[in-house]
């Protein structure tokens, strides 16, 4: 489904441009976002580093496997096909708190760690029923406290920057659980289909 | 706020120093440990660049030539009857593609509107409570060298949609 979205987007850019005239635009924003791109995966490098180093460090002192025993009960009925105190649960629980706190920058080396975990256990290059509740649960943004937006609202003289964090936390509650309940579906909806 | 703020400046310092502390107690040669897995970091780092310049790319070419626009007046016209405000339309149909222009929107729609007027609140509180989809799978999957992604793409994408329902739903209640 990603190659045909990947492609559609570009045919019907370049397309659309043919009879809009837009094709300078098209053909100058080609170059320059791909210029974009590798500026981000380079960036991504110091923020990987740092906390992949930062984490492994917590792995190899017990704090991981510490967080996993706490959060249990609720992380093996999410993702039931992780084995109890498997490393990959400490990983997922540190990426839902950083994505909590709004630290993005924190959450995406933890999450593609998890991933990463979550690959070994399943040995293929397919993705698994963990990784596809996981990928929903961030996709759904579990942000409770949205710090990029207090910040514009707070640039724009707002008189309560912060008013709308309780209108974003019911938000992301219902997007949230609904991320779970529509991964529930597709997930035995796949499975009658074999 | 004072509160919040204080959490989030202070719970990154406290979990490394927690982090240090256990790792001496518990004699764990820290420094070594950080540095092989930074070395992770820099591998996943280089492995993700032609993901994001694929799917970036794709998705400026989208962008630039006016298509995206000329999509979204197209469109329009149905959500409004639904009762949707035409202005936050093109927010919502662009959060999941693209995090920068997403965030380039909200603030214009802050800008012209005022932060504390309903679109304004529609507008922060959309941009909160949903993540860019297309992003997160891109960097999560390539990452790790995924190629079959299943429903994965079918979950992230309603779970957009329900998250953008919600917030109209959500302020209009609160705020309207």
């Amino acid at each position: 489904m990603v190659n045909i979205i990947w492609a559609a987007m570009a045919i019907i850019g370049i397309v659309y441009a043919m009879f809009n005239g837009t094709m300078d635009k098209v053909n100058e924003a080609l170059f320059e976002s791909a210029e974009e791109a590798v500026t981000l995966s380079i960036g991504l490098i110091s923020i990987l580093v740092f906390w992949l180093g930062m984490m492994k460090v917590a792995e190899k002192a017990g704090i991981l496997t510490f967080l996993s025993k706490l959060f249990r009960p609720i992380i093996i009925r999410l993702f039931p096909d992780i084995p109890k105190d498997h490393p990959a649960i400490g990983y997922i629980l540190s990426n839902i708190t950083a994505n909590i706190f709004g630290l993005g920058n924190a959450a995406t080396p933890m999450g593609i760690k998890a991933m990463e975990q979550m690959k070994e256990l399943s040995g293929s290059d397919e993705a698994s029923r963990s990784m596809i509740t996981f990928l929903a649960l961030n996709t759904s943004s579990l942000t409770i406290i949205p710090t990029t937006v207090i910040s514009i609202r707070m640039q724009y003289d707002s008189v309560s920057p912060t008013e709308i964090v309780g209108t974003t936390i019911i938000a992301t509650l219902i997007s949230s659980v609904s991320a779970l309940l529509i991964d529930r579906f597709f997930y035995y909806r796949s499975l009658r289909r074999k | 706020m004072g509160i919040i703020t204080t959490i989030s400046t202070w719970l990154i310092p406290c979990f490394i120093a927690i982090v240090l502390i256990v790792s001496t107690w518990k004699r764990v040669p820290a420094y070594e440990v950080f540095v092989e897995g930074g070395k992770d970091g820099v591998r996943m780092a280089f492995s993700l660049l032609p993901f994001l310049v694929g799917m970036i790319v794709a998705i400026s070419i989208l962008r630039s030539s006016g298509a995206l626009e000329a999509f979204i007046q197209l469109i329009s016209p149905l959500l409004v009857s639904i009762g949707v405000p035409p202005e936050i339309i093109p927010l919502a149909l662009v959060r999941p593609i693209s995090g920068t222009a997403a965030l380039g929107m909200t603030t214009e729609l802050i800008g012209t509107h005022g932060p504390d007027s309903f679109i304004g609140r529609l507008a922060s509180t959309m941009q909160g409570s949903t993540d860019t989809t297309l992003y997160i799978l891109t960097v999560y999957f390539g990452a790790i060298g995924i190629r079959k992604m299943h429903y994965a793409l079918k979950v992230g994408l309603l779970a957009d949609l329900v998250g953008i329902i919600a917030s109209i739903v959500v302020v209009t209640l609160l705020f309207g």
